[in-house]
């Protein structure tokens, strides 16, 4: 079966380890939130200028002046702190932040990704995500393995403009988890009650499928 | 201490010399940290073709999507407008312009052109369609994008406190681009939630110093919440 969306966000945790600065995206990446392990210690960093991001606000404790990168009110953990913009993207582009995890419409064989325009459809801008895949070195993208008409959108080459070039090495769709490397897709894990085969099939960039491919735990 | 006495009593007096056709940088990420009344006084000011430089394009009814309204922003340079249906029309129908800009690339447009440095180079965008047409550049076998910096004709800025010499003390995350945006104004112009005398803001807690500031006012603020998200 196919991963579910909170399935994606356990396996991504997995890729947490404590003391960890973490840049988390919209959408499934958030959900990454939910499932640090116990006892391990991660520090969420949000790029409109918070290091340290804590849970939702209660209705009490809701401050208009504390917001994440999606505009949603949050609070500050312990030991957080506030900055500029430009100091927050000090901490993205200067590569500070230990993973960083975002969502895509495509990934290529080249570790290109494309997240922020299609064509045709009105564009309403790439927010920090140029930023957050230029020089990154732990970059996990998370998105679904094919497209609703069962397209692959793990390509030889992206179709849609690119967010950044030669910049993801590892991918958890809700398939299988890769490593892109020399050119290629290296199937690593594949989602429990995957064939190996449904992922090469939908799989349109070169994929290297070693003998034994285990099963994801979470 | 008369000279560095930056506080103006009026909206009048606050964006005195703004006129038509001219560049306008706003801090603000969403709805937050933005200058409201000048925002407003905008507005009623009735100006037209302006540049506006800030993060995003406000909402409907609220923030920079005021100045929509009347269609007195010609050019918006901003990360992500994605929150505001009259931006759309507009932009759809060639009336508005826009250049979209990385948000990292954007915050430190605003820090460079107030720090006298008119152009860097950025990994950001390199191999993407912000790349087209500019220069790149290979270092250390990485290749990077040449960005130029940005300056504006007036600063809006949003603070919470300041003195009457233009210190700045910024509160949470609604510090983001105003402190970039006060440097890269010829003129900055800072509403804020509270004024106080010389010596009361601790000065190892000034977020930015008065010599960026030209103009304070104190404001009343709404402080709109865009996505209340609440624990459930």
């Amino acid at each position: 079966m196919a991963l579910t969306r909170e399935q994606l966000a356990q396996r991504v945790a997995k890729e947490l380890r404590d003391g960890y600065y973490v840049n988390l995206g919209i959408g499934i990446p958030t959900l990454v939130a939910n499932y640090v392990p116990e006892g391990m210690d991660v520090m969420l960093q949000s790029e409109n200028g918070l290091l340290g991001m804590g849970e939702f606000p209660t209705e009490e404790t809701v401050d208009p002046d504390l917001i994440n990168a999606g505009k949603q009110t949050v609070t500050a953990a312990t030991g957080a702190s506030y900055f500029s913009s430009a100091d927050s993207f000090v901490m993205i582009r200067g590569g500070h932040v230990d993973l960083t995890v975002l969502g895509a419409f495509e990934v290529d064989q080249n570790g290109n990704i494309a997240s922020w325009m299609i064509p045709g459809k009105l564009v309403k801008g790439m927010g920090g995500a140029m930023d957050l895949v230029a020089s990154a070195q732990n970059i996990v993208v998370t998105m679904t393995h094919a497209n609703k008409k069962g397209e692959s959108k793990l390509l030889k080459e992206c179709t849609l403009p690119l967010t950044g070039a030669g910049c993801i090495k590892k991918v958890v769709s809700d398939l299988a988890y890769l490593e892109i490397h020399d050119g290629k897709f290296h199937l690593v894990e594949r989602a429990p009650g995957v064939s190996v085969e449904e992922i090469i099939a939908k799989t349109e960039g070169e994929l290297v499928v070693p003998d034994h491919v285990p099963e994801m735990t979470f | 201490m008369g000279g560095f006495n930056k506080v103006v009593s009026n909206y009048d007096e606050a964006l005195e010399g703004l006129t038509d056709n001219m560049t306008v940088m706003v801090g603000g990420f969403g709805l937050c940290g933005i200058p409201e009344g000048l925002i407003g006084k905008m507005k009623t000011m009735g100006i037209h073709g302006l540049t506006c430089i800030s993060n995003n394009a406000g909402v409907d009814g609220f923030g920079l999507g005021l100045l929509l309204e009347d269609k007195q922003i010609k050019k918006m340079i901003a990360s992500y407008v994605g929150e505001n249906a009259l931006f759309e029309k507009q932009l759809l129908s060639g009336e508005l312009e826009v250049e979209l800009t990385p948000q990292g690339t954007l915050a430190e447009k605003m820090r460079a052109g107030g720090a006298g440095i008119p152009a860097f180079f950025t990994p950001t965008g390199y191999g993407t369609p912000i790349a087209e047409g500019k220069e790149t550049r290979e270092y250390n076998g990485k290749m990077y994008v040449l960005e130029e910096s940005l300056t504006a004709d007036f600063a809006l800025v949003k603070a919470w406190k300041a003195d009457t010499m233009g210190n700045l003390i910024f509160r949470k995350t609604a510090m983001n681009f105003n402190p970039m945006a006060a440097t890269a104004g010829k003129i900055t112009v800072v509403e804020v939630e509270e004024i106080v005398e010389p010596g009361e803001l601790d000065p190892n807690h000034i977020h930015t110093p008065g010599i960026y500031v030209n103009r304070v006012i104190k404001g009343t603020f709404e402080k709109r919440i865009e996505q209340l998200t609440l624990t459930k």
